[in-house]
């Protein structure tokens, strides 16, 4: 499947990426897993993604929990607690 | 009902006028603003820059609206919220109800306050005298959301 990924605040910055496209051989995925193939890129990727941080996720602009699934077309972003208004 | 999110400043006025013109029904308005503090945790700030998710900001806007108006009796209501850099004082996010009875509006404006502090994708990141840092969230504005019974993720 290929999806998009968004990526907000903290984790932008530190990862030094706002979005990317990306191909995976899964047919779907859940946000957990996802978070698992991208920490494997790097120590930083690993810290950010499944360290202390709080990370929340988003699958087609709606807020989910780490075992919603991902599938082909979606838009996946990762973000830190929101912290608005 | 109006949703925005703009990095110029908003005028309470010039929305509550809009919001009554050419209408007799409403009772009562309640609003709120939310300004930038020149203290937060003991460093005195300079400026708020607030970051957000095009695309899904808006539509987390509109959901927070239409369920306000699922739970109380809104006839209309206004939610604005700045993005960018913005100094000291100035004006973030305005909430605006009307209703035909204070009592909806108090409650619509406050669980909307409540609602977007949570689970509207905004970040802020702080100047203060100690350097610049991104804001962590607050347990108690999970606790406020709380209050409403609503999923908090």
């Amino acid at each position: 499947m290929k999806i998009k990924i968004f990526y907000f605040a903290r984790l932008k910055e530190t990862l030094k990426f706002s979005s990317e496209d990306l191909e995976l051989p899964e047919a779907e995925l859940s946000l957990i897993k996802l978070k698992g193939v991208l920490a494997k890129r790097s120590e930083v990727w690993q810290k950010m993604l499944l360290g202390n941080l709080k990370v929340r996720g988003a699958i087609n602009h709606e807020l989910v929990d780490d075992h919603a699934l991902i599938v082909d077309g979606d838009e996946v972003a990762f973000f830190p607690p929101v912290t608005g208004g | 009902m109006k949703v925005a999110v703009q990095s110029e400043d908003f005028d309470l006025n010039l929305e509550l006028s809009r919001m009554r013109a050419a209408r007799n029904d409403i009772g009562a308005i309640v609003s709120f603003i939310g300004l930038v503090r020149d203290l937060n945790d003991g460093a005195a700030v300079t400026q708020l820059t607030l970051e957000h998710y095009p695309g899904m900001t808006e539509k987390a806007l509109l959901a927070i609206v239409k369920e306000a108006s699922s739970r109380w009796d809104v006839l209309d209501a206004t939610l604005i919220h700045r993005v960018g850099t913005l100094q000291a004082a100035e004006q973030i996010v305005l909430v605006a109800v009307c209703s035909a009875h204070r009592e909806h509006a108090f409650l619509a404006c406050e669980f909307m306050m409540d609602y977007l502090k949570t689970q509207a994708p905004f970040w802020k990141k702080e100047l203060t005298e100690n350097g610049e840092h991104w804001l962590d969230d607050k347990a108690s504005d999970h606790d406020a959301l709380g209050r409403w019974k609503t999923n908090d993720l």
